[in-house]
């Protein structure tokens, strides 16, 4: 075990299972974000080099000559990164390391890191590129798991709006599509874009439909993500100390007296997204129930009697 | 005189074309307009109705697919995907 840790609540954790995303604004000290970027490195400048190769040149040069580690994938979180270093000190931060165990567990492996680049217009101009946003697509590949893993996005300097911080759309993480596949969604309503303070941290379930945005400052714009595995099943790892019966019992659906409180289980997990279609909101209630289930351990958990309706077969016994 | 397509393609929150935007994308061949993901948070158009009405032609709609035994819950692309056109005569 490491330090201490401040664990994710049960709201908190009923507002990742439906959006699928935590973010924590400004939460890294300044000190750990600017060592963050001098081990990081900077890039090289812009020399008037022609050609499209000449933007991957450039990050492979920085990888080379930074000082962040390259990590081995299935690493145990806990070894990967040394106490001393900028990243080893993020992770050690009681809200981060209480919000990562909450999700992924105490031993969570390392499954892989990357420094993302947004380079700047006069990049693009030198090299006499088109500067183009980065389509929407979902992380690695088909991933049809129950289990999951989470995304740290590291925002170590402050991104502006002109940044091209980047997009995401809340709520799309429980959906099945093939990494790209969806480049053709150019624009989809409640997409977000990061516009932070510096040391902002998201950290998001795999699933989330994202893609950079177009930097038009004149600095690099940095983000660091590293993706976490768990390694036991993802049960009541957080603190459900504020879980009650009350969090279990049915409440009066569609002819209510009242209105019902927004801060209950089942209202976090059927809160709608403004992209939702009007049938296939209602699978994504299903399948936000289906996945607390899951976090909660209780195949009987239902929000607003959806799963249950669907699943009252009544049979004669013998 | 050549003519070029200006292709809009509008998701909506049902298979009404009255039924609401909820995601879209542009791609203009006349060259004037560089659409890309991301450069717009609010849609042209609230419903497919508005852009008939605007003058952008129909030329294709997803069908509506039976649900396969045991993937009925699963969800995955949008399902109520619209294309249209409009021909520019570009000169
Ligand atoms: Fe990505």
């Amino acid at each position: 075990m490491m330090s201490d840790c401040v664990k994710l609540n049960s709201r908190e954790m009923a507002e990742f299972a439906a959006e699928g995303l935590l973010r924590f604004d400004g939460i890294v000290p300044d000190v750990i974000n600017q060592q963050f970027l001098a081990e990081a490195g900077s890039v090289d400048t812009p020399n008037g080099e022609k050609g499209s190769n000449r933007t991957i040149k450039s990050l492979g040069n920085l990888m080379a000559h930074s000082s962040l580690p390259e990590v081995t994938p299935g690493t145990v979180l806990n070894t990967a990164y040394k106490e001393t270093t900028a990243l080893g000190e993020l992770v050690r931060l009681p809200v981060v390391r209480g919000a990562i165990e909450s999700l992924v567990g105490p031993e969570s492996m390392v499954d892989h890191h990357f420094l993302h680049l947004a380079l700047p217009s006069s990049y693009y101009k030198a090299a006499g590129i088109p500067q183009r946003t980065q389509h929407t697509h979902q992380d690695s590949t088909i991933d049809p798991r129950r289990a999951f893993d989470i995304q740290l996005f590291y925002f170590p300097h402050k991104v502006g709006l002109d940044m091209g911080g980047t997009r995401y759309v809340p709520g799309t993480h429980l959906r099945i599509v093939s990494e790209s596949a969806i480049a053709r969604y150019q624009n989809i309503r409640g997409q977000q874009h990061v516009v932070c303070p510096a040391g902002t941290l998201i950290l998001m379930h795999h699933g989330v439909w994202h893609g950079g945005g177009i930097n038009r400052t004149g600095e690099a714009r940095y983000m660091f993500k590293i993706r976490l595995n768990p390694s036991i099943p993802q049960v009541r790892l957080w603190d459900t100390s504020d879980l009650s019966a009350r969090d279990f019992e049915q409440r009066p659906i569609f002819f209510r007296k009242e209105a019902t409180n927004p801060n209950d289980i089942a209202s976090l997990l059927t809160r709608p997204q403004p992209w939702f279609e009007g049938d296939t909101g209602r699978l994504e209630y299903i399948n936000r129930i289906r996945f607390w289930r899951y976090l909660l351990g209780d195949e009987n958990f239902d929000a607003d009697y959806w799963v249950t309706r669907i699943e009252n077969e009544p049979s004669v016994t013998v | 005189m050549a003519t070029k397509q200006q292709v809009l393609v509008l998701y909506l929150s049902s298979s009404a074309l009255d039924a609401n935007v909820i995601a879209w994308a542009r791609y203009d061949g006349t060259g004037k307009d560089d659409h890309m993901s991301g450069d717009s948070d609010e849609p042209l158009y609230r419903s497919g109705m508005e852009a008939l009405a605007d003058g952008w032609r129909l030329i294709q709609a997803s069908p509506l697919a039976a649900h396969a035994p045991g993937d009925e819950f699963r969800t995955g692309y949008l399902k109520y995907e619209f294309f249209f056109e409009k021909l520019i005569n570009d000169e």
